[in-house]
């Protein structure tokens, strides 16, 4: 029974199921993504002091809301479409326990429609971190459960089908290094997932009374081993993403499978102790251990990150450089398609995740360092950095590729699409950098009313701080005008979006041929050749492949080694403590 | 189409570097260890560092030894909480419940205190402002760390941890005389 159909425009196969099982799981992101910008605008518009628009109440409730469906939802759901291509697309294999997948999804959703509920109703206003003692209603564990316990399911169902594909032999030689990140993603998951097991499943019997007390130091380790980790699943997909974009855009080759396929194993080693980045100033755990979790062990999963750096940008000049394009430093970059969404948010992702995300992630999470920067608004600036613009960009990203590939749609309103990218790093940039700049200043994340109405005592911010802050809310509504424009135009391609039926030339600027029409008339897929050998002169040879990209990780390390420096420098001129 | 393809040769681990690789790799790291070793090395030759001091206590024991230093060092009221005056040198204690930062201290500046933090209910955050260092206050832990106010004036210590509705009332405050 024919169950594959090829994409005529990309040639990859999809496999009937594991098609289905991709498009709800992206649908339902998109939605979760729909409810965090929805959230978003309300906390901007309330933590820009001359605006306040919503009451206490509302305003706790709304951030509790944006944190956990652009966190968890959003990233998750979309992760899991993400293995599932990485797996039966990208090997040409059919999913494994597609039943099974369905039960994962629908448990995934159950969750997230409980969990929703119980943060709407107004009486689960406990943040995304949910800190004990502080108490949800039970049905907020419960559905972080169901979703988490989905979820789980949809890992396991991914290495089922690397297995089916490993044993039917559906491709040559080992797994491609897409594949290869999203099985880190899918190891450092089901660590996460564990965890938040763990945790949450006292923390539901201690909410319904069968437990009377959590300890709050364990509750932190623990919830963190979760709440961190899953952020190295993101980053982790993501990174994968950002390989199979340059493969897709410029048919570019890993500058070396060894050194990135390393540097995957690094996150699978080292990610996890990122727990302690919360628990910095935290009663209870010694410096030593501080030390050594906060730095991933010597700061091997930094290293990682680094290389990663290096090699997707330079294996994409390495390709654009074959093609022709070797003027000077950077032609290969001027020349690059810009105007094409899928690139300019990949490559906008990872500039704005290496040079804001990656740089501010390590200062504040280096032991000392964090007394100045611990809750302060510095700690949202950071996260928006990596999550906001670098998972969620890319992930935006991806969609514009999946539009045609995946639901065989034409972008609905592509000139919006092609400015998307631009308006929403360009807001999120603004917003990044004044969040981190009021929180040097102090300001205080999650919290209603920085000018402190209705305290007994007082205390001002400085009118910087305020100002800041404006800023900050300016570029907010900037990037959540970006975000809505990404939603119009994904909603808008699964609706109105032209039907594609035979190729429509969408990728024939990438060089890829039109193959077949979207019928499912494939047995059984060709299997996967080995890509083409690369004559030996190309690389480990004399001279750099990709001095661009390399001048550029200079650029990169002399930032991050000036800012290091600097806040090591306003540590030093606060109070003594010993 | 080549990042999604198995790779070229079978022995895929054992194909040359380019070189902007393996230089790269190399500062890398070496920055990574530099960064490392800056921890340890603030620890000796820094003056902010946690000495990691912490006891478990309970709500009922850690209010009783704020209580006591409040009766036996009470020097005035504002805004209805009392402010305290302990001696230079002594262990001074400051806990964070709904809503509230108690009691006030007044502190010397360039002398150094011993103080206690934890929380009676929730999680709270300390964070001393304008100075700008954070703490987490959790119930059920002590706290330790030695303070050396550096500057003279009224600070305010603002909850930097969420702690409900009230949270953005829970403003306490500490002086530092010259």
């Amino acid at each position: 029974m024919a169950q594959f159909r090829v994409c005529p425009d990309s040639g990859f196969y999809f496999d009937k199921s594991a098609e289905q099982l991709m498009k709800v799981n992206a649908v339902a992101a998109v939605v979760s993504l729909l409810l965090a910008g929805v959230a978003a605008l309300g906390v901007i518009l309330t933590r820009w002091q001359t605006i306040h628009l919503l009451p206490a109440d509302t305003f706790y409730m709304v951030l509790t809301s944006h944190g956990i469906n652009a966190l968890i939802f959003w990233v998750i759901f979309f992760e899991i479409a993400v293995l599932y291509f990485a797996s039966s697309t990208l090997l040409r294999c059919r999913l494994a326990a597609p039943r099974w997948a369905w039960m994962g999804f629908a448990l995934m959703i159950i969750g997230a429609v409980m969990n929703n509920i119980a943060v709407l109703s107004g009486k689960s206003s406990v943040m995304m971190t949910s800190y004990v003692p502080m108490q949800a209603q039970p049905h907020f564990y419960l559905g972080l459960i169901l979703f988490a316990v989905g979820a789980l399911i949809g890992c396991f169902v991914f290495l089922g089908t690397l297995i089916i594909a490993r044993n039917e032999k559906t491709y040559k030689g080992s797994i491609p290094l897409v594949t290869f990140g999203a099985l880190t993603a899918t190891i450092i998951a089901i660590f996460t997932i564990a965890s938040g097991a763990i945790i949450l499943i006292p923390t539901f019997l201690w909410s319904i009374g069968y437990i009377n007390q959590i300890d709050a130091v364990m509750y932190r380790l623990i919830w963190w081993a979760f709440g961190h980790s899953s952020q190295q699943i993101n980053m982790a997909a993501m990174v994968s993403i950002w390989y199979l974009l340059a493969g897709v855009l410029f048919m570019a080759r890993p500058m070396s499978e060894k050194v990135s396929r390393m540097a995957f194993l690094l996150y699978i080693l080292f990610l996890q102790l990122a727990s302690a980045h919360h628990l910095l100033v935290d009663p209870g755990m010694s410096s030593e251990w501080k030390i050594f979790n906060t730095s991933y062990a010597m700061y091997l999963a930094v290293l990682a990150s680094m290389i990663h750096g290096l090699s997707v940008p330079g294996s994409m000049e390495i390709a654009q450089r074959k093609k022709g394009l070797t003027k000077g430093l950077f032609e290969w970059l001027r020349k690059a398609p810009w105007g094409n969404p899928v690139f300019s948010g990949f490559f906008l992702a990872l500039v704005i995740f290496g040079f804001l995300g990656g740089i501010t992630g390590v200062v504040m999470g280096t032991e000392q360092i964090n007394l100045i920067i611990h809750n302060t608004m510095y700690v949202p600036g950071h996260f928006h950095a990596t999550v906001a613009v670098g998972t969620t960009l890319t992930f935006m990203a991806l969609t514009y590729l999946l539009i045609p590939v995946l639901f065989r749609r034409q972008l609905f309103l592509p000139t919006l699409a092609k400015w998307q990218p631009y308006i929403f790093s360009a807001g999120m940039t603004m917003l990044i950098l004044f969040l981190l700049g009021a929180g040097t200043l102090g300001v205080s994340r999650r919290h209603w009313d920085m000018g402190f109405t209705g305290a007994a005592l007082s205390f001002d911010y400085p009118g910087t701080a305020y100002m800041m802050m404006a800023l900050a809310g300016i570029g907010g509504v900037l990037a959540v005008i970006g975000g809505a424009a990404y939603i119009i135009v994904t909603v808008g391609s699964l609706l109105f979006g032209k039907k594609l039926e035979a190729s429509a030339g969408i990728f024939a600027s990438f060089g890829l041929k039109a193959l077949a029409p979207e019928v499912y008339n494939v047995d059984k897929p060709a299997t996967l050749e080995r890509a083409e050998k690369l004559t030996v002169e190309e690389h480990g040879s004399a001279g750099f492949a990709a001095p661009g990209t390399f001048a550029l990780a200079m650029l990169l390390l002399v930032s991050f080694v000036i800012y290091y420096f600097i806040n090591w420098g306003y540590l030093s001129s606060v109070w003594p403590i010993g | 189409m080549t990042t999604f393809q198995p790779p070229a040769e079978r022995i895929w681990w054992k194909t040359p570097l380019g070189k902007e690789e393996i230089l790269w790799i190399g500062i890398a790291l070496v920055w990574c260890l530099i960064m490392f070793f800056m921890m340890p090395f603030w620890h000796v030759y820094g003056k902010q560092n946690l000495s990691n001091e912490a006891y478990q206590t309970t709500p009922a024991k850690f209010k009783a030894r704020v209580d006591e230093m409040v009766e036996k060092y009470q020097t005035g009221e504002e805004g209805g909480v009392p402010i305290v005056t302990p001696p230079a040198g002594s262990d001074i204690y400051l806990l964070g419940r709904l809503w509230q930062w108690y009691p006030i201290l007044e502190l010397e500046k360039d002398k150094s205190y011993r103080l206690h933090l934890s929380s009676l209910d929730w999680q709270h955050g300390f964070s001393l402002q304008p100075v700008n260092i954070n703490l987490q206050v959790i119930p059920g832990y002590e706290m330790v760390i030695k303070l050396t106010p550096d500057q003279s004036g009224d600070f305010a210590i603002v909850c930097n941890e969420y702690c409900g509705i009230g949270h953005h009332m829970m403003l306490g405050k500490m002086i530092v005389k010259e």
